[in-house]
């Protein structure tokens, strides 16, 4: 089969990469592209630790075509760090210890950067909301509810 | 339509590690020149902390930087041999071992340190910032670092230790049957809050309150992440989880994540913890371990919580609100227990 180019903005810099037609958006990144933040957890699209953010709006990657990003900008949890300084949503889940086995992590924090790109005050019921599509194993939420709170609280929270 | 709270208590005495066959763990620790320790292991971190606590027994224990030492689990076919990471045994089994190897590790450092200073190695202390200098005299002074470059490129020596931890095998007595598995305990007792709909047979776990004695906390956040965490679990376990609803038969099993049920961050119940130490004398700085103890006591908990409730005692779990329901028509209605103890006052 023929492969298509598709080009979009990853974290920033513009990628690029030959994709079969049905290829998913999560396995142009991690095979294709060597961006292995976004984990493929259960590929159905119930998980939630492939979310990534597509022009700012959180999409499941595993059920997200590579060819529908083209001219998009993908942005996943690897993109939340400048250079040495943490995000403060990467602070806050450090600081609360809001990660123990880690793999959900980057769905959490792609989350929670969606939400707070949009409401620099959430609530805690909105934080639940926001990443009610995530499943954890670890923590029993809570840790993570009282990061992403504490993040929409600290300086600089809504940095892009 | 009503809704009964109940309240339900559960105790567990929790034995950490097991005995099939023998329990041994193994750790190697060597420096490399620059003073920096690695510890390999073969049980894994999966998310418990064990790699920070056997980096901080390791430090402890060589006199050394906690920064100044790794944690290596990355290959159980080429690292010692260790059973694994299960039964709560990671601190109480590894932490041992790591204390023994790092022992020997220590000695050798030591001595190291004593022929380039020409004392003698008994005299040596370490202040745990990378220094190591004669007692009493902090002039007479060596950093870890120039120790381990001597060894290294000047005596020719291996700055290393081995140490291994193993709970033998318990026989069986041939006539009364007694073996003991068990070495180490951890007790702790938790009390669960819960609302039965008596109509849709929907529990709420409202707020659990608990103790844990777990020996010496060795990192007190991990611990209290781990309780918090595997309290959740528990919850899952009594109202939610199931691979086979109707076992033995498959029928109505979940096929994904949106069939198979667990309490999201919607659902979280309000959890205290006390955590008590009590030193475990065979323990590594009188460590234990949480571990799967953090999950045990919820389930019994709910259980005798539901019953409390509504007077129905669902022996199987998940306890499933078709369950209450059935077994509240087999017991003639709702027969709620004596509120037991007094107000809920700790937040």
């Amino acid at each position: 089969m023929a492969k298509t180019p598709v080009q979009f903005r990853l974290n920033g810099s513009d990628r690029a990469a030959f994709v079969d037609a049905p290829e998913t958006l999560l396995n142009t990144l991690r095979r294709g592209l060597g961006e292995f933040a976004p984990k493929y957890g259960c590929g159905q699209g119930t998980c939630g630790v492939c979310t990534v953010l597509v022009d700012g709006e959180p999409v499941l990657s595993c059920l997200t075509l590579s060819v529908a990003c083209e001219g998009r900008h993908v942005e996943t949890a690897s993109g939340l760090a400048d250079g040495p300084e943490l995000h403060p949503l990467q602070a806050a889940f450090m600081d609360h210890f809001a990660a123990q086995c880690g793999f959900c992590t980057p769905g959490m924090l792609t989350a929670a950067r969606a939400l707070l790109a949009k409401n620099l005050s959430p609530t805690r019921d909105e934080v639940i909301e926001a990443i009610s599509g995530n499943i954890c194993r670890c923590t029993g939420y809570e840790p993570i509810v009282t990061a992403i709170l504490a993040a929409a609280n600290a300086p600089g929270a809504r940095r892009a | 339509m009503a809704r009964h709270e109940g309240r339900g208590m559960a105790s567990v005495n929790y034995p950490i590690g097991m005995n099939l066959g023998g329990d041994p763990s193994q750790a190697l620790i060597h420096s490399n020149p620059e003073g920096k320790f690695t510890v390999a292991l073969s049980a894994i971190d999966l998310g418990q902390g064990m790699k920070q606590v056997s980096r901080q027994i390791a430090a402890e224990t060589l006199g050394v930087p906690v920064e100044d030492v790794f944690v290596d689990t990355a290959d159980s076919d080429t690292g010692p041999h260790d059973m694994g990471s299960f039964a709560s045994r990671g601190t109480h089994r590894m932490g041992n071992a790591i204390i023994v190897a790092a022992r020997e590790a220590r000695g050798v450092l030591l001595e190291a340190a004593a022929e380039e200073l020409e004392v003698n190695a008994a005299d040596l202390v370490t202040d745990g910032r990378g220094n190591i200098h004669v007692r009493g005299a902090p002039s007479k002074t060596i950093t870890v670092k120039a120790t381990a470059q001597a060894a290294q490129f000047k005596q020719g020596k291996t700055i290393a230790g081995r140490g291994i931890f193993l709970i033998p095998l318990s026989a069986v007595d041939a006539e009364t049957g007694e073996m003991n598995p068990n070495t180490a305990f951890a007790h702790a007792c938790l009390v669960a809050d819960v609302s039965v709909d008596d109509e849709t047979g929907e529990v709420e776990v409202l707020r659990m309150t608990s103790a844990y004695e777990l020996g010496r906390v060795i990192n007190p956040r991990m611990v209290e992440q781990q309780l918090v965490g595997g309290a959740w679990m528990g919850i899952s376990h009594a109202l939610y989880e199931t691979p086979e609803p109707y076992y033995p038969s498959i029928e109505h099993g979940p096929r994904d994540f949106n069939e198979y049920l667990m309490p999201g961050p919607g659902e979280i119940a309000p959890y205290h913890v006390t955590v008590l130490e009590r030193p475990a004398p065979d323990g590594p700085f009188g460590g234990k371990g949480p571990g799967e103890m953090c999950a045990n006591p919820v389930l019994p908990a709910v259980a005798n919580a539901v019953y409390n409730a509504v007077g129905v005692r669902v022996d199987e779990l998940p306890i499933t609100p078709e369950k209450i329901l059935r077994a509240i028509r087999a017991n003639g209605g709702v027969k709620p227990g004596p509120r037991r103890g007094g107000p809920v006052n700790w937040r």
